[in-house]
């Protein structure tokens, strides 16, 4: 099933997305086109786009939960069913709202789920890894604190700690730090490249050029559902691509760390 | 293993216990529910009378017994269709009369009364076969609509099958004959197991054992379902076609149920809650301990309407009036917080 483009190395690539194009309904227009990129393992990807350019799209089609009219996915040069893919890729959805009271550990170990069959609950072992998820985050303190009584910052380390049960190869986030204050946006980015530094492939979509060029080695830029340009932060996050991405004068400096900081006017 | 992981781990323990807690109170309710009554004496039958007196052994054996197993599993079925119904639809104010299903069941007995004879059959039928219709009206409405997620558009869906069957119901006791056939309608709508026999039993179990089964056995799968399309996705799960499972699985146990015993209102509401209130919201709990408080609030409740009054106090009422006022001393005494 591997493609027929043998030239281009897939083998390094977490994702491989090959003439990707859809679209909502028949009549519609496509949200994503003509993509065909690799998503480095081992590495911290950020998706960075406007509002509306289809990264939530294209995070949904990795998923395998929208289904693309054209175009194949590879995760790690493999297709997977939709079961074994729950177990490589792991989800932080955008928003999500509470509907009940779980709490801390009663969320994490949904993230089990993919390792257990319809009638089977966690046992011990799920707990263990749940907990160690929990540990990871900083939030095993709280694991009988219910959901609803937590702040966005601390509600947003569960659900990632949720994902990192499901122990998967691929960590995806989208829009992680969009409703989160300063700080509480920069805990999550710094852990994770604390992930990355443990091997942990992460992509995650943005729409701050700032969260990419501090947090992410390889860049994706999106306009208007088509990939502007991909490739490391250097050769991406320049003000000439910045600002054709989103329509403003924008400007990137160094700091005296030699890190990058997106201006934007 | 961290002092936290032990200490989930003796939660876990802690709730098993009071399950099992709760499950012995509800088998001592039942036995001494078997010597409530108004035969021969008023309120109490002592267990020295049955082993002189035939016909009130044979009170007990055949129309208690089998009327306290129905209560139990009335109330069983309608607690665990509710907190499956507000866990998928994400809404702690469902139950299984969503989705048309009630307002079908009460179209479908008023037809059987009026216009298919009005024998027990018809009746019966008549309300399983219309529940079960609405259901299926409301889902198949639910994939034309294109608008919002697969909740909100199942709830739009709903909305629109339960007007239609309530105008039915309408026109059906309109067209009925007042001295005859609406009071039966009206009975049948206030809920009640005076009539149930052994044989009313053996009907339903074959419906709702298996139905109760496949909601206990998949209700940790239930805080999955719970979550967003997108999310419960994430983790493996197939939402929409899982949900479809647990929503059949309720309807047809709850069809089965208020077939027999016509509308019982509030169980498949508060229960839910208060399981939920003082069990955990983790559906592994409160899916076991909302069928076991169900079972024990209805049987409760039909001990009352079969023993206070020497005429029969119509269940529905009971059910609703003794609902309403737990459900506001749990209010008023702050117990509803405890679990937030």
């Amino acid at each position: 099933m591997m493609c027929e483009d043998s030239r281009r190395d897939t083998s390094r690539a977490a994702i491989s997305l090959h003439d990707l194009a859809f679209r909502y309904a028949a009549d519609a227009p496509d949200v994503v086109q003509d993509i065909t990129l690799d998503l480095p393992s081992s590495a911290v990807t950020a998706i960075l786009g406007p509002n509306g350019s289809g990264k939530t799209t294209l995070l949904h089609l990795i998923l395998g939960l929208l289904t693309p009219q054209r175009g194949r996915i590879s995760l790690n040069g493999e297709f997977h069913s939709h079961r074994r893919a729950s177990r490589v890729l792991g989800l932080v959805p955008q928003e999500e709202p509470p509907a009940f009271n779980l709490n801390v550990l009663e969320t994490v170990l949904l993230g089990r789920a993919p390792y257990l069959n319809l009638l089977q609950r966690p046992s011990e072992r799920d707990y263990a890894t749940a907990f160690r998820a929990l540990e990871t985050v900083g939030m095993a303190a709280l694991w009988d604190r219910p959901i609803p009584a937590l702040s966005g910052g601390e509600r947003q380390l569960v659900i990632l700690a949720r994902a990192l049960t499901q122990e998967p190869d691929i960590l995806l986030l989208d829009e992680p730090t969009s409703h989160l204050d300063v700080g509480n946006a920069r805990r999550i980015l710094n852990l994770m490249r604390d992930l990355r530094a443990q091997g942990q492939t992460v992509i995650f979509t943005t729409h701050d050029p700032n969260a990419a060029a501090t947090t992410a080695d390889h860049v994706v830029l999106m306009r208007q559902g088509r990939v502007l340009r991909a490739g490391a932060v250097a050769e991406t996050l320049t003000g000439n691509y910045l600002s054709a991405t989103y329509d403003v004068p924008i400007d990137v400096v160094q700091d005296r760390q030699e890190r990058l900081l997106v201006v934007i006017y | 293993m961290s002092a936290e992981a032990q200490a989930a781990t003796a939660r876990v323990a802690q709730f098993r216990r009071r399950l099992w807690a709760l499950a012995g109170v509800l088998l001592l309710g039942m036995t001494l529910s078997l010597f409530l009554g108004r035969y021969p004496g008023p309120y109490f039958t002592p267990p020295a009378t049955l082993r002189d007196n035939e016909l009130a052994r044979a009170v007990v054996l055949n129309l208690r017994l089998p009327r306290i197993l129905a209560a139990v599993l009335l109330g069983a079925t309608l607690a665990a269709a509710g907190t499956t119904f507000q866990l998928i639809f994400r809404n702690p104010l469902v139950d299984a009369g969503f989705l048309g299903v009630s307002q079908g069941a009460a179209f479908g007995a008023s037809l059987g009364i009026v216009l298919l004879g009005g024998s027990a059959a018809m009746v019966q039928g008549g309300a399983a076969v219309f529940a079960f219709l609405g259901l299926a009206a409301s889902y198949l409405m639910a994939q034309r609509l294109r608008l919002g997620d697969w909740v909100l558009r199942l709830v739009m869906a709903g909305i629109g099958v339960a007007a239609f069957y309530s105008a039915g119901t309408g026109i059906i006791k309109y067209l009925a004959d007042p001295l005859k056939q609406l009071p039966d309608i009206t009975f049948w709508l206030l809920g009640g197991l005076w009539a149930i026999t052994w044989q009313d039993v053996l009907h339903i179990l074959p419906v709702v054992l298996p139905a109760l089964a496949i909601i206990f056995l998949m209700r940790w799968r239930l805080n999955l379902l719970s979550l967003r399309d997108a999310t419960a996705f994430s983790l493996g799960a197939l939402p929409g076609r899982e949900r479809l499972v647990m929503l059949i699985a309720s309807v047809a146990a709850t069809a089965a149920v208020v077939s027999k015993a016509g509308q019982i209102g509030w169980v498949g509401l508060i229960v839910p809650h208060i399981a939920r209130r003082t069990l955990g919201a983790d559906a592994q709990a409160a899916v076991p301990g909302g069928m076991l408080l169900g079972g024990l609030f209805v049987l409760l409740c039909d001990d009352l309407a079969r023993t206070v009054l020497s005429g029969e106090i119509p269940l529905g009422i009971l059910t609703s009036l003794i609902g309403a006022v737990v459900f506001f001393s749990l209010l008023l005494s702050n117990k509803l917080e405890l679990k937030r």
